[in-house]
């Protein structure tokens, strides 16, 4: 169960700054994951902390131990990544069994913790099959076994679901978090696949360019992005940049190119008057009518239609050319829009994410790459 | 005429059939997205449509003319495969140079067709560029734009955006549409992220270990999945096994286990016959306690509550066992769900589907790729 810190962490690659300042703690049972686009350092965080690479600067802690200088053998860590590397002339039982061999455990007593493993992972059918005979999933969770048996605590995950198809990922990722909790592990999860990381994660660490954007629960993270890349890296997010016109006790009333929209006190950006904002709102909480509402509706002209099974996606044009991408669960008394159909989108006050214009601009500041 | 005709093709690989029997059209200007998983033929399909691989059986037309004995060269179709595969020593000019000058087009045509399609995927201030200083997005749309110059009507993208982040991948997906229309290029894209495929296809192919299994509009592919495999790949789908009870014109009664009942939609299945009963997770409502009396009504405990970002999914198992999926959009979600309370579930009989028992069984069915 153990307690991880981040203290300072740099690390450069000639010119490129891979981490640049990552203070991070986490906690003791904690599953937790990082995102980010590519070449944000999360790979190079994990790493750090497996210890297969050395940081520049900083200080890494397990359980208030400094373990910066210590190679991978030495930290207690078991390490999983993206391309499975289980060794081809062995078996499942005997690459599980590896890691207590090498530290010289009598075959005798590496019995009961691998039967112990396999028996978890229900890999017992697959004792005496060979790796180019399972299918990814098996052959990827004969990874994460191998990995636990050598007693570690902490599980260190570098994309571990990568490389497998969809269907086979999705039923893993339940699987890993099953594990960790049942076995009162502590989880480092990087992974690319946002869904995975809001659906098992206790956090999220969101980063961009060597640094930690934001922390938080896969809901507040999603629901309430206080950082606007946040809102803008998970998830879908609809960007506008307004005019504070008024303030109230009650919120804030903003000119967005010519059309008024209000937001309520949301977080914790106050708007002051004059001021220019970022108003962004999720493509699943603006509603799509042929009839006005009552607060916050534009009149529109739907620009594109497209079907995703199991909603449609449209694009829409209001009145002051802003282009809104919204997200409406199909219903069968609703035969939806085409393109040309003339209608009404309402902005709910309450789902409008409000942020100060970034100083870099906001093209800048939402750029992934 | 179709742009492109596969008549009964089969290639095999020693014992294995990477295509089995193949036999679809596609018009002239159409975007067909081949959705498939690992291994189930996806780029042996490609790779003989552009004439890299021969088939052992079958023939491959390009605009009506039979093309199965051509090579790759002089055929109107261009591959570009999944690595990019640009030369790392050559700048962006002189990649997408490469392709018209390879066709014997002279120098100076070659470079005004290259620098115009570069332009095209907005990269013609990089032109000077290599292959490394460009990210991972920019290095796709070179590939893209090296296919486009080859003059060739017939574009053959094999997971064009596979290497992609997420986040990243989202936003050049309706670009690749964008720009395939805008080209009037007639596009195949072989994919194995059913978003995707949804989102760009204007028909979606689906393979499943070399065989066609579906091939239709992508709504039509997601509300009537022709087999187990489809509604499985495509869509998050609860499948539970059933016997009917009862048949009428207007639907049957089905029997699940332990004696429960529910109505569904289809009547082409005899009395007593074993069968699989799917429903969408989307299409099935979770209620925290009984009222009401609407038909397919299950009582069951929540054994667990994912948080996905747009979409709050809730498994329940029912009383006799079986085990349901509702997916609630996050805006429809008003009442707190926890694991471990005890709801009713139910769903409309015209959102149901019914299978045939697969010979594998439903678990066997499932797995197998």
């Amino acid at each position: 169960m153990p307690e991880i810190r981040a203290e300072g962490l740099r690390k450069e690659y000639g010119k490129v700054t891979a981490l640049n300042g990552v203070n991070l703690t986490i906690n003791n049972g904690e599953y937790l994951s990082i995102v980010g686009p590519s070449g944000c350092g999360k790979t190079t965080f994990i790493k750090s902390i497996a210890g297969v690479v050395k940081p520049d600067a900083g200080e890494i802690l397990i359980d208030g131990n400094r373990v910066t200088p210590l190679p991978i053998e030495e930290r207690g860590v078991g390490y999983v990544f993206q391309e499975i590397a289980l060794f081809p002339h062995m078996n499942v039982y005997d690459n599980v069994s590896y890691g207590l061999m090498v530290r010289g455990v009598p075959p005798t007593d590496r019995r009961g913790p691998v039967e112990e493993m396999l028996h978890m992972m229900v890999l017992e059918d697959y004792v005496s099959l060979y790796p180019k005979e399972l299918s990814g999933g098996a052959r990827q969770k004969t990874a994460i076994s191998r990995a636990l048996t050598s007693g570690s605590l902490l599980l260190l995950l570098d994309e571990p679901l990568g490389a497998l198809d969809l269907k086979v990922r999705t039923v893993l990722r339940y699987e890993l978090r099953k594990l960790v909790k049942d076995l009162g592990l502590t989880a480092i999860h990087v992974t690319h696949d946002q869904e995975e990381a809001l659906s098992v994660s206790d956090r999220v660490v969101v980063m961009k360019a060597g640094k930690i954007v934001e922390v938080g629960s896969p809901m507040q993270l999603y629901l309430k992005p206080k950082e606007i890349f946040t809102a803008k890296f998970l998830g879908e997010a609809n960007f506008m940049i307004g005019k504070v016109s008024n303030v109230n006790g009650r919120g804030s009333q903003f000119d967005v190119s010519g059309l008024n929209l209000s937001a309520g006190i949301n977080g914790e950006f106050f708007p002051i008057n004059g001021e220019t904002c970022v108003l962004a709102i999720r493509p699943e909480f603006i509603d799509l009518t042929s009839k006005p509402g009552n607060v916050n509706t534009w009149a529109c002209e739907i620009v594109s239609a497209s079907f995703v099974g199991d909603s449609m996606r449209y694009e829409v044009r209001a009145d002051n050319g802003a282009i809104l991408l919204v997200k409406t669960p199909i219903t069968e008394d609703e035969s939806g829009f085409v393109n040309g159909d003339k209608a009404y989108v309402t902005l709910p006050e309450g789902s409008l994410l409000l942020y100060g214009l970034p100083e870099e601009g906001l093209e800048k500041a939402l750029s992934l790459e | 005429m179709p742009a492109l005709r596969l008549l009964n093709v089969t290639k095999r690989f020693g014992a294995i059939k990477a295509l089995d029997d193949v036999t679809f059209e596609v018009k002239d200007r159409e975007y067909l997205c081949v959705l498939g998983s690992t291994g189930s033929g996806k780029t042996t399909l490609l790779r003989s449509i552009a004439g890299i691989l021969h088939p052992d059986d079958g023939d491959v037309y390009l605009d009506g003319e039979k093309v199965t004995e051509i090579s790759a060269e002089e055929r109107n179709a261009v591959y570009v495969p999944q690595t990019y595969a640009l030369f790392p020593h050559m700048t962006i000019l002189e990649n997408v140079v490469f392709g018209p000058l390879a066709k014997n087009t002279s120098r100076g045509i070659a470079e005004e067709t290259a620098g115009r399609m570069l332009k095209l995927v907005r990269l013609d201030k990089r032109a000077d560029a290599y292959p490394n200083e460009l990210s991972g997005g920019m290095q796709q749309r070179v590939a893209l734009a090296r296919g486009l110059a080859s003059g060739a009507k017939l574009l053959l993208l094999d997971e064009p955006l596979g290497a992609l982040d997420g986040r990243l991948r989202l936003e050049l997906r309706t670009k690749l549409r964008k720009l395939a229309k805008e080209s009037n290029l007639t596009v195949i894209h072989v994919t194995h992220d059913q978003e995707e495929a949804m989102t760009i296809g204007d028909r979606i192919l689906v393979l499943r270990k070399g065989k066609l299994q579906q091939l239709g509009t992508p709504y039509h592919v997601y509300n009537r999945p022709e087999k187990i495999f489809v509604a499985n790949f495509v869509g998050n789908t609860t499948f539970l096994e059933a016997i009917v009870k009862t048949r009428s014109k207007e639907g049957s009664t089905l029997r699940l286990r332990e004696g429960l009942t529910v109505r569904v939609r289809d009547s082409s299945f005899e009395t007593d016959e074993a069968v699989i009963l799917s429903i969408r997770e989307e299409n099935t409502s979770i209620m925290p306690e009984p009222k009401g009396d609407e038909p397919n009504r299950l009582s069951g405990e929540v054994t667990a509550v994912h948080f996905l970002g747009s979409f709050i999914r809730y498994v329940v198992m029912l009383t006799n066992g079986d085990v349901i999926a509702a997916r609630v959009p996050i805006k429809e979600v008003n009442t707190e769900i926890n694991k471990g309370d005890w709801v009713s579930i139910s769903f409309d009989p015209m959102n149901t589907h019914i299978y045939e028992y697969p010979t594998l069984g439903l678990q066997g069915e499932l797995e197998a790729n």
